[in-house]
């Protein structure tokens, strides 16, 4: 049987829930509620008074190349980003799970760069690649390699994909290692004894019951990829060069803040709303049935 | 099939020895059983057998081959956990396969190896479910299984019945038994239930605080037990101990007091000893042919026997507690006096202070 807190006064359980209602009421609803009012709406030149427009906003989003490609933008950043990030840190946790001396301190270190601020991040990676003062950027202009991310799309879409995959593996880390040392360890010998040998092993045992863990780092990681890698982008490309590196996110605040086009911004934070919510209801869909062994 | 041969085996945590060196050789299909209280070594001894923990000294001989330095599955055994260890994202078929597909069989051969081994073991309707979705002895079962087909050169055993219930374990232990018989595997089975260790073994390791007590069959172990912790070990209840010396065929008992035998003369000792006698070789006698009584404290009874629990009374020295099995007639109430008798040739003496059997 489940237990359950029961209040005698009938008030008490509203006052308790009213500091997160209110947080969440200000904070998120009304923000929210105004973005989707913002979307139908299109302001004059001067930004002294707006039209009600309906969905031209969104009708002139899906009809702008500009917008369909940061869409590809971001399919092609996300990807990396969780790819690079998630194989690293399972790496790293199937490293650190084998180590028996000092293990808590790589632990710790691991765990360091999550505690690195996003543009912090971007700042450090935009000065080790900085192609004229980046330390990195010397050392690989001397052994040949063509890096310019200043001017080359390409070159900036990888380092902006490597500043927000490192700092997203300390994350990743913490749940493979968990995930990782809540496999039985007689699962493991079992499978040694069966004559599976180390990679045999991680293939056909470990892998698939890291499953859970992997599927919720993916959801988690796409989310991180599409909205949290702001400022890192922000701070290291600002989109560019040209709009290689312009996520959808980015164009969020460039078309709203820089480009004043709010009617246009709000409707895209519309766009990202639903994709949240769409990522949100796979999640918990899935997290509902995660017993899938 | 084969024998194996344990010589001088040690295991060291870092400073801490925790397996003194303990040597056993086991016959081609024999089944022995290491039994012993928590902590004495003998899952770790039995992980060293398997290759799971390194051995830090002595070596390890399976089938003539000398396995120390080989990874467990170079070693030909097989093991049954005791929390099974099944791979749980595996149907039953998929888990007892798992071997026989590593080992590069023929998909003919696997299926005709396990549709055997589940025969064998009445898992046929249940190949291609889930372990989740079976009961705790079908998963004992399917671990077992596992095992079975591969069919390899030892059996392993890590307490493989302590997670079923009380029903459940008797009838396994009867099935691990007849199987392990009719396939005639050399077995290596751990546990620290003296029942199971009794009824399984052809022969029984007894280790306390790593080092094997005693190697023998089980009824040698339960007649002569080698040492004064095999005597407490093995035997339920355990045997009852009363210090003293004993001369001629008395047993003079330490807080005064003596017992004595008749005409049967002990083994004469100068030093003091522990006298054992099991709870079922004390015998309700005539007050003149006693050789002590015990006054009754509490009382279990079990429908075919009752177990008397007590002190010895009156001029035998009170005190020592005692504890007689008596048949399940005798009626017998708290505050009760019962005279007993004790058969010479059913006591056992104990060097106080080795505890070695005199």
């Amino acid at each position: 049987m489940e237990k359950r807190v029961t209040f005698d006064h009938r008030l008490l359980p509203y006052l308790l829930l009213t500091p997160q209602l209110v947080v969440t009421i200000v904070f998120f609803f009304w923000p929210a509620a105004q973005a989707l009012y913002q979307s139908l709406l299109l302001p004059d030149p001067f930004g002294l008074s707006s039209r009600f427009v309906w969905l031209s906003n969104f009708e002139y989003l899906f009809n702008d190349r500009y917008y369909l490609e940061a869409f590809t933008t971001t399919a092609v950043f996300t990807f990396f980003v969780t790819l690079v990030s998630m194989s690293m840190a399972l790496l790293f946790a199937v490293l650190a799970d084998q180590v028996i001396k000092g293990a808590s301190t790589y632990k710790t270190l691991l765990i360091w760069p999550y505690a690195v601020a996003p543009a912090v991040a971007g700042v450090m990676w935009l000065f080790m690649f900085q192609p004229s003062i980046g330390v990195l950027a010397f050392y690989m202009k001397a052994v040949g390699v063509p890096w310019n991310p200043v001017l080359d799309g390409t070159h900036a879409m990888t380092l902006v994909i490597l500043a927000a995959a490192w700092k997203q593996i300390s994350y990743n880390f913490l749940f493979f290692l968990a995930g990782l040392q809540a496999i039985p360890k007689s699962l493991i010998e079992a499978a040694a004894i069966d004559g599976a040998g180390k990679w045999h092993r991680f293939r056909t045992i470990v892998f698939p019951l890291l499953s859970p863990t992997t599927f919720f780092l993916l959801v988690v990681n796409v989310v991180y990829a599409f909205f949290e890698t702001f400022g890192i982008i922000h701070t290291m490309t600002a989109g560019g060069p040209g709009r290689s590196t312009t996520i959808l996110v980015y164009k969020v605040y460039s078309d709203g803040f820089v480009g004043q086009d709010l009617g246009s911004s709000a409707a895209q934070s519309v766009i990202l709303m639903l994709v949240v919510g769409v990522l949100t209801i796979i999640q918990f869909r899935y997290i509902e049935r995660r017993v899938h062994y | 099939m084969a024998t194996i041969s344990i010589r001088d085996i040690r295991k060291s945590y870092g400073n801490t020895e925790v397996i003194h060196g303990v040597s056993i050789d086991v016959a081609d299909g024999e089944f022995i059983v290491i039994v012993g209280p928590s902590g004495c070594g003998k899952s770790t001894l039995l992980r060293m057998v398997a290759g799971l923990e390194r051995i830090t000294g002595g070596t390890i001989d399976i089938g003539g081959r000398v396995v120390n330095e080989l990874e467990p599955r170079e070693r030909d055994i097989a093991m049954v956990f005791q929390n099974y260890a099944l791979y749980p994202h595996m149907s039953v078929f998929d888990n007892m396969a798992y071997g026989l597909k590593i080992a590069g069989q023929s998909k003919e051969e696997i299926r005709a190896r396990v549709d055997k081994a589940a025969a064998m073991l009445q898992l046929e309707p249940y190949l291609d479910r889930k372990p989740r979705a079976l009961s705790g002895g079908q998963r004992q079962r399917v671990a077992m299984g596992r095992a079975l087909v591969r069919d390899p050169a030892v059996f392993l055993f890590d307490e493989p019945l302590s997670n079923l219930d009380a029903k459940l374990r008797v009838q396994m232990r009867l099935e691990i038994k007849q199987l392990q018989r009719s396939v005639g595997t050399t077995s290596l089975y751990v546990t620290h239930d003296q029942v199971e260790a009794m009824t399984l073994a052809d022969r029984l390791v007894v280790m306390n605080g790593g080092i094997a007590e005693q190697i023998d069959t089980p009824m040698a172990v339960y007649e002569r037990p080698a040492t004064r912790f095999v005597a407490g070990f093995i035997g339920s209840p355990a045997m009852n101990m009363l210090e003293g010396t004993a001369k001629g065929s008395i047993f003079a008992l330490e807080g005064g007091g003596r017992l004595t035998f008749g005409d049967a003369e002990l083994a004469e000792t100068e030093r003091p000893v522990l006298l054992g006698v099991r709870p079922e070789h004390l015998k309700l006698a005539a007050s003149d042919e006693a050789a002590l009584e015990l006054s009754v404290t509490a009382v279990e009874t079990l429908g075919a026997d009752t177990l008397a629990h007590g002190s010895l009374s009156g001029a035998n020295g009170a005190g020592s507690a005692l504890v007689a099995r008596l048949p399940g007639s005798v009626k017998v109430t708290p505050g009760d006096t019962l005279p007993l008798a004790i058969d010479a040739r059913s006591v056992h003496l104990f060097d106080a202070e080795t505890g070695r059997r005199v």
